[in-house]
């Protein structure tokens, strides 16, 4: 039992509140020890990936109880993939708000920030289903903070109604686990993985209702239509750096729909049987339409950023609703895409409204350091429409290969194909209005470039980097993610590393 | 027993969502909070309704399910935090707004772009 898996969630948990505590009015040494801690998690979250590789899945249990009795951290191939990711975002995010000074905009930033990231990493971590609720919380406990950081008026307007929307997904999301509960008498995934082919005939309408019932909770925070409504405000009256932190949880949402529908609601389990396929699929190219025609009909540039952030997250359910190895290999390939892809579309909309005073899609004079930011924001573009040579279209590629043989591939493929054009058209227009028009127009000369040092470009820089990685490395990225999708199917490994293999033959 | 537990979360819930969906931050607060109690119960019953008997191992007798105590008594600690929080968020955004409706009654982008640059560094 290797101690370094609990490190992401309780070096967070210890240097957030000393933050506050300490280092309250020096912005500096708040910033030291933030960016320190950031870096020492990925440097954890490398060691714990590298691990992981291995294949083999480790368990830690809290206070030596064993499981199902006491609560455990399972890293397997999947969960450590995500807090890499998790790790990579975060200090990206972190150097372009030290960068550009958001931090100073209200108080107690990097303390909710480390909040944020322990959410997020206990949640891709926990293998319990209570536990993974409580990490929820705390992940949208500093998401709440990080929302409305900096006031004013449309932000806490927006943030009252991202809040009240989320208690009311943690409201069900407790429903549900009751329900769990009840009929399996368990909330450990292994022991439900286990207990739940094995129940009574009577119970099976209450499982299948739970099952639905969480299917809408996680779908509420991958924002698949209809329950979508809570991102675009949220994101787009966030601070845009915040926004770009957040393209990782609705992936979040997207981690806990693979993680319990492969493993406790498996494709094999009678009472759900194609169930959730069957209601993802539908919502799931619903909201790829509804995001990219967002894209085309964004009024500014933080908005088509938000839709662009839906219609993706419509490519991953589609990717995910068909529950075959293949599909979700290119599934989390699509993920890690969509997440850093998400990410640098916000950063390059706070480059661009800190030169413009405003993101809308309005002609005015040219903006300073256009031709670079322009540059970048086709590049992220390109990525995010699902052109080659960018990763979105290996992505994308990927995804239409592993549906080619499922039902309704002709309708998939249409709509895909389709969306990524919508998304084409509205990011071109989008980038001529900004860039390519503005000098056309007689302005008053370009307005200087806001004071600040050379950070917030070198981490957008940075983050097109590993979008260029994720293209260059795509053979050993995806061989990595095959061996996930292949662990994610077969379920004995999991339950055995949880329950020990007499554990398992004790509860049949 | 259980009819009345039953009825109880049924009520709570149907009065809770009924609130929820309401235009005002007070009844939508309240509409939360009746969830919220909702749950709890919801939660507390999910381990079978038990009379009189303690949730703890004590030598041989029987016992009710120790789990679902625990459980409600996490949902009933965040729930309270988040009213706390949602109250405060929403009393920061009457004051600034001037109402307390929930929806946004209008999105132009301009507008909202001039006050999210305007360093304020109050809230949170």
């Amino acid at each position: 039992m290797s101690h370094w898996i609990i490190v992401p969630i309780i070096l967070p948990a210890l240097i957030a509140p000393l933050l506050v505590l300490s280092a309250r009015y020096d912005i500096v040494l708040q910033r030291v020890i933030s960016l320190a801690s950031v870096v020492f998690l990925l440097g954890v979250t490398v060691a714990l990936t590298w691990t992981a590789a291995g294949g083999t899945v480790e368990v830690y249990e809290m206070g030596n109880w064993p499981a199902p009795f006491g609560i455990v951290m399972v890293l397997d191939r999947l969960s450590a993939m995500m807090v890499l990711m998790t790790s990579v975002l975060g200090l990206v995010v972190l150097l372009y708000v030290i960068g550009t000074g958001w931090d100073r905009r209200g108080r107690h930033f990097h303390a909710l920030f480390l909040f944020q990231l322990m959410g997020l990493y206990g949640a891709m971590l926990t293998g319990d289903l209570f536990n993974l609720f409580v990490f929820f919380e705390v992940l949208l406990i500093a998401s709440y903070g990080l929302m409305v950081h900096g006031g004013g008026k449309l932000r806490l307007q927006a943030g009252v109604q991202y809040v009240i929307y989320n208690l009311a997904g943690s409201t069900l999301f407790l429903f549900a686990l009751a329900t769990l509960y009840g009929v399996t008498g368990t909330l450990n995934m292994a022991d439900m993985a286990v207990k739940a082919p094995a129940l009574a005939e009577g119970d099976a309408a209450l499982l299948r209702t739970a099952a639905a019932m969480l299917l809408i909770v996680f779908a509420v925070k991958g924002a698949l239509v209809p329950i979508h409504f809570w991102l675009p405000n949220t994101y787009t009256h966030a601070p845009a750096p915040v926004a770009a932190l957040f393209a990782i949880m609705t992936k979040v949402g997207a981690y806990a729909v693979i993680r319990v529908y492969t493993l406790v609601f498996g494709p094999g389990l009678a009472v759900t049987n194609t169930m959730p396929a069957d209601w993802i699929l539908p919502a799931a190219l619903v909201t790829l339409i509804i995001g990219m025609a967002g894209v085309l009909a964004g009024g500014s540039l933080s908005r088509m950023a938000s839709f662009a952030a839906i219609g993706s997250m419509g490519t991953l359910f589609i990717a995910i609703s068909a529950f075959t190895p293949e599909a979700t290999l290119a599934a989390l390939y699509y993920m890690v895409h969509s997440t850093f892809a998400g990410a640098t579309l916000f950063l390059i909309v706070d480059l661009v409204q800190r030169r413009r005073g405003s993101c809308a899609l309005d002609l005015r004079a040219p903006m300073a350091q256009s031709g670079l930011i322009a540059a970048m924001f086709f590049a992220a573009a390109i990525a995010t429409a699902g052109m080659p040579p960018l990763s979105g279209f290996l992505g994308k590629l990927l995804v239409l290969d592993a549906l080619r043989s499922e039902p309704g591939a002709a309708l998939i493929w249409t709509v895909i194909l389709a969306t990524s054009l919508i998304a084409v058209l509205g990011f071109a227009r989008a980038g001529s209005m900004l860039f390519w028009k503005p000098h056309s127009v007689a302005g008053d000369g370009t307005p200087p470039a806001p004071q600040l040092n050379a950070l917030p470009l070198v981490a957008t820089g940075a983050m097109l980097a590993l979008l260029l990685a994720l293209t260059v490395l795509a053979g050993p990225l995806t061989g990595y993610m095959e061996a996930t999708s292949a662990q994610l199917y077969d379920t004995s490994t999991y339950i055995e590393a949880v329950l020990g293999t007499d554990g398992v033959e004790g509860t049949q | 027993m259980e009819l009345l537990v039953a009825s109880g979360v049924g009520l709570l819930t149907a009065a809770g969502v009924y609130l929820m969906l309401r235009l005002r931050t007070f009844p939508v607060i309240l509409g939360l909070s009746l969830l919220a109690y909702a749950v709890n119960l919801f939660l507390f019953a999910s381990g079978r309704l038990v009379v009189n008997q303690p949730p703890v191992l004590l030598n041989e007798g029987p016992y009710t399910d120790p789990l679902p105590q625990a459980l409600a008594l996490t949902a009933i600690v965040i729930a309270f935090g988040m009213t706390a929080l949602v109250v405060i968020m929403a009393l920061a955004s009457f004051v600034r707004a001037g109402t307390d409706e929930v929806d946004m009654e209008t999105e132009t982008p301009v507008a909202h772009e001039a006050a999210n640059d305007t360093p304020t560094g109050d809230a949170t």
